[in-house]
């Protein structure tokens, strides 16, 4: 027997059950323990950037909305940065960049007010097999060095959970308003078929003034959107 | 420092979308396979949260939705740390419960159990880990309850657990159960998990030795997120 590698193996992932909201949303479960619910405000007050509403709904493979599912966002600000202490970069005081929202009991849907993010800075791995050798040292806005620039188009990364969902899928969401920068995108051009790029897609209207982008995230079936192994 | 990506997740262990024997699991899983992603900041970057988000008492529900008095049912701690695959602890994550009462019934407007809600009892709590990865949580055993599966099933014990970590790709919600419970073996959803040494991971042992003499039975659980990949920097390598 060669030496044992003396890893942790990771806990198993379950499924969040029916009654998730008891213990992340117990509001909408119907009553009230916690001083504040967390994730209800994304951007905060000072975020720049277009302040805009997502909405959507789940739909399983009968073509039935998924009542009861969960779902978290995390996004970058309107400068591409990530409120996170490893992304290089400030973010305003109050964007968090992380969100979370439930389902309407009898409807289905979901929708959360946040900002459009910017584009975010590709892995230097995705910039050297889409445009080889095509720019040198580059100095970005925070006085940072990165070989092969690259840019991932503006896009949300969403978590869904919910009853049935045995560990949680992970998916993005694109603006069908940055169709140059999605064409360029390293994540959307990594999915081979081009027909299924376009579950990942949201599509923009205008409701009293303010941009409102639908996505609709179908778990199975025709149109299944594009979940990923992150 | 420079970010660096963390371990692929090992999907053999995980749990499949497709788990027939648990049937809403059958319309809500995705045919087509997961495209696997190289991670860039998006997945190496997660949410932050202090202790400005909670309240010290959150993180005991036993007193934290009382109204009368304190709930009823046994009295128990459940504690551990947070580590990741490479043995070091995750500090400052947050860590969210949810469960039933001592009845098995929830306290939630879907659940119609015939079983009674506990006046004193929310079943909801939340906690940050330590600087060492710590956690603990005070609570009532939760009961067993029936559930639309077979015509017979019940779910074991159990308290859900939803856990954060550093980044998004770490983001884990799974179900603490309780060592010796003989409803596990039977549960068709302990057994999405194809991994038998996975699913003994997921029971929480009895821990006498943070058992409160005549007040609260204690459980340990540990929480094992995934792991990170050595720091790569410009000219040298960060080891483990």
């Amino acid at each position: 027997m060669p030496q044992e590698l003396n890893y942790l193996p990771e806990t198993a992932s379950q499924t969040a059950g029916p009654y998730v909201h008891i213990g992340l949303a117990p509001g909408a479960a119907g009553f009230d323990i916690y001083r504040r619910e967390l994730g209800w405000d994304i951007a905060g007050p000072n975020a720049k950037g277009e302040r805009i509403r997502v909405e959507g709904v789940v739909i399983d493979g009968m073509g039935s909305p998924v009542k009861d599912v969960l779902i978290e966002v995390w996004q970058a600000n309107a400068d591409g940065i990530y409120a996170h202490p490893e992304h290089p970069g400030e973010v305003e005081e109050g964007f968090r960049g992380w969100g979370r929202v439930i389902t309407d009991f009898a409807t289905g849907e979901w929708g959360f007010d946040t900002v459009k993010p910017g584009p975010v800075r590709a892995r230097r791995e995705m910039a050297s097999e889409v445009r080889p050798a095509a720019q040198e040292e580059q100095i970005d806005a925070h006085g940072r060095g990165h070989q092969g620039l690259r840019e991932m188009a503006p896009h949300l990364n969403l978590w869904i959970v919910a009853r049935g969902i045995n560990i949680g899928l992970n998916t993005r969401m694109y603006f069908d308003d940055e169709a140059e920068a999605n064409a360029k995108d390293p994540v959307i051009n990594l999915i081979e078929w081009e027909r299924r790029r376009q579950t990942l897609i949201a599509k923009r209207s205008m409701r009293d003034g303010t941009p409102v982008y639908r996505f609709e995230i179908r778990l199975q079936g025709e149109d299944e959107t594009v979940f990923f192994d992150i | 420092m420079t970010p660096a990506e963390y371990y692929q997740r090992d999907r053999t262990m995980q749990p499949p979308a497709h788990t027939p024997n648990y049937k809403t699991s059958v319309a809500r899983s995705p045919r087509y396979s997961l495209i696997s992603l190289q991670q860039s900041a998006s997945e190496i970057t997660g949410p932050v949260f202090g202790h400005n988000d909670i309240d010290p008492i959150d993180n005991d529900l036993i007193k934290n939705y009382a109204k009368t008095g304190d709930p009823v049912g046994e009295r128990i701690i459940v504690h551990g740390r947070v580590l990741d695959e490479n043995a070091r602890p995750v500090p400052n994550t947050l860590v969210e419960i949810w469960q039933a009462n001592a009845g098995g019934r929830y306290r939630h407007k879907k659940d119609t159990y015939l079983a009674p809600i506990d006046p004193n009892f929310g079943g909801c709590g939340r906690t940050l880990t330590d600087e060492n990865g710590y956690y603990y949580f005070r609570t009532v055993k939760p009961g067993a309850y029936p559930w639309r599966n077979w015509v017979n099933s019940w779910r074991p014990a159990h308290i859900h657990v939803s856990i954060f970590g550093a980044s998004f790709s770490q983001r884990l919600i799974s179900q603490i159960y309780f060592e010796g419970d003989p409803l596990i073996p039977l549960c068709p959803i302990v057994h999405t998990v194809p991994d038998p040494a996975a699913i003994d991971r997921l029971v929480a042992k009895l821990d006498m030795n943070a058992t409160i003499p005549l007040d609260t039975v204690a459980y340990k659980f540990d929480i094992v997120l995934r792991g990170r990949r050595s720091t790569l920097f410009e000219n040298r390598l960060e080891g483990n």
